[in-house]
């Protein structure tokens, strides 16, 4: 039941106990609990909305940086992700494998405040060695969902 | 010229499905959410693809053997063997046919005279009555019952079997019902038979679309092997409609007439579908198990919704459709349908093209996303809403 749980509210958060109940073939009851085990137990860690921002407003960019950082003696690279995580700008942070060590994305207003983000509070960050931005240009698929409309269905009825 | 004295009475006796008038109405219509369709909406999965692309890189554009490629043959002889427990020699009992529809038709052709008669279980799907048809056989018909679950009974059959029966058609999991037949539903049927040289066509082309127990196969019961030609494909485990590929195991000495035909009107089944087929039968285990819980959530959601709008909704246990009864709306099936295509542009199947007694039932499919369902639902709410008030 957990897997396929996750996978409803992973593509529809909003979905009632009751008709995840009926669709799993379990109890509201069992579902609530399930969920609510889930959520003590830190597996679900939030429920989100996916927007497509472009047609509420155009007013907004987005761009993924690329960090280059010498891991400080004792806590590594964690208390510099944890430093860059309390902007509010910065929605997600990832440490990953390759050419270099941190991936943000992060969501300003213009570019402007992208630039004056890099510049002033990424760059610098005592341990940060370089920075590399990349903006986005177009969303296709965001968590999991299609942002660009799906292709017109031709299946035959016969 | 005059076409009328042309073309055959055969052919120009037949009469068009049921289905393809709701096609044509809803394609003049703007806005149209269709319930009616009878094929998956996932893609084949991407292994199975890829194998197609390599067959076509290496230039694998070649016909086959008329049976099919032996390493294809070898694999659904495996394959039959892991899921019914039943072993087919892949050298003279398995045909690999375009789509489960020509094995279907060459079953009944192979076996069928004129006059003979076959019994035919319905609702069911739109082929069997008119391929029996044309071959000169006579089709009966067993009305299955939602009481008895749409399944075929004993007694049912008992009644219906004369001298000259040649042939039961077995279409579980059912289209459109959503039937099953279980090892305990079937056992009085293949009893029923013992004795008889009645032969049997199960068509299990949904097999692996079942959601309470695993499917059972009449060919796993003892002394049915030998009087059962087994119908299967690729079309619906695997979202492979498409690409064409069925196949028929049997006794050598049914499917080597078979084969004749086959040869004559085919020559082989697609190449390159052919070996697609090899892999999905090898390695899609998985992407079937996620297709068959998608569709169980679905599956649920729309007998709950259609209960609660006051359609009484039979469970089903197998394939992708829901067969609400719609009687409560004093409207015949055929009058249900167009009324809501036309007012609220949703269409569904009326359950009369599956049969005379599919009347005061409908045919809804799940093959499709749950945001799709939901949107239809609510249609189908007004729908019956506004009929109430008028």
């Amino acid at each position: 039941m957990t897997d396929r749980l996750m996978k409803l509210l992973k593509t529809n958060a909003r979905l009632s106990n009751a008709e995840i109940a009926v669709m799993l073939g379990a109890t509201e009851k069992e579902v609530a609990d399930k969920i609510a085990e889930l959520e003590s137990a830190g597996v679900i860690k939030g429920y989100t909305t996916v927007f497509d921002e472009d047609v509420v407003s155009k007013d907004y960019v987005r761009a993924v940086i690329e960090l280059k950082v010498t891991p400080k003696a004792q806590v590594g690279y964690d208390a510099i992700a944890r430093h860059i995580a309390q902007y509010t700008e910065v929605e997600n942070i990832y440490l990953v494998s390759g050419g270099y060590d941190l991936s943000i994305t992060l969501r300003c207003h213009s570019l402007k405040e992208v630039s004056d983000y890099v510049a002033q509070r990424l760059a610098t960050i005592d341990g940060v060695v370089s920075t590399t931005t990349h903006f986005f240009l177009q969303k296709y698929k965001e968590s999991g969902i299609m942002l660009i409309s799906e292709e017109a269905d031709e299946r035959v009825m016969q | 010229m005059d076409y009328s004295q042309i073309v055959s009475k055969k052919a120009s006796g037949l009469k068009p499905s049921g289905i393809r008038k709701y096609f044509d109405i809803a394609a003049k219509l703007d806005n149209v959410i269709s319930l009616g369709i009878g094929e998956p909406d996932f893609s084949t999965p991407w292994t199975v693809r890829r194998e197609a692309i390599k067959a076509l890189e290496r230039g694998k554009t070649i016909y086959t053997a008329n049976p099919g490629l032996i390493s294809l043959r070898r694999s659904i002889s495996a394959y039959t063997a892991e899921k019914t427990g039943v072993t087919y020699d892949p050298d003279g009992e398995i045909i690999v046919t375009v789509g489960g529809s020509e094995a279907i038709d060459l079953t009944v052709r192979t076996i069928v005279e004129p006059g003979d008669e076959v019994i035919i279980p319905e609702p069911s799907f739109v082929c069997y009555k008119p391929i029996v048809e044309l071959t000169g056989g006579i089709p009966v018909i067993i009305e299955t019952k939602e009481e008895n679950s749409f399944k075929l009974t004993a007694q049912q059959l008992k009644e219906k079997i004369t001298d000259r029966t040649k042939l039961l058609i077995l279409p579980y999991p059912n289209n459109p019902t959503g039937a099953v037949m279980t090892k305990r539903d079937l056992e009085p049927i293949a009893e029923a038979l013992k004795g008889t040289d009645i032969m049997v066509l199960t068509d299990e082309i949904y097999s692996e679309l079942t959601y309470g127990q695993k499917h059972f196969s009449i060919i796993s019961l003892p002394g049915m092997k030998e009087r059962t030609v087994y119908v299967n494909g690729f079309s619906k485990a695997f979202a492979m409609t498409g690409w064409r590929l069925g196949y028929m195991c049997g006794p050598k000495e049914v499917l080597t007439h078979a084969l004749k035909i086959h040869q004559f009107g085919i020559m082989s089944s697609p190449t390159v579908s052919q070996y697609a087929a090899i892999e999905a039968l090898s390695s899609c285990s998985e992407d079937v198990a996620n297709m068959v819980s998608e569709y169980d959530m679905r599956r649920r959601y729309l007998v709950d919704a259609f209960n609660r709008l006051g359609l009484r909704c039979f469970m089903p246990e197998g394939a992708f459709y829901v067969f609400p009864c719609i009687k409560s709306t004093g409207l015949s099936s055929d009058a249900f349908c167009e009324k809501l295509l036309y007012s609220k542009r949703v269409a569904v199947i009326p359950g009369t093209a599956f049969g005379d007694c599919g009347e005061g039932y409908v045919r809804v499919s799940y093959a499709y996303s749950l945001k799709h369902l939901k949107t239809a639902v609510e249609r189908i709410a007004e729908f019956l809403e506004e009929l109430k008030n008028a």
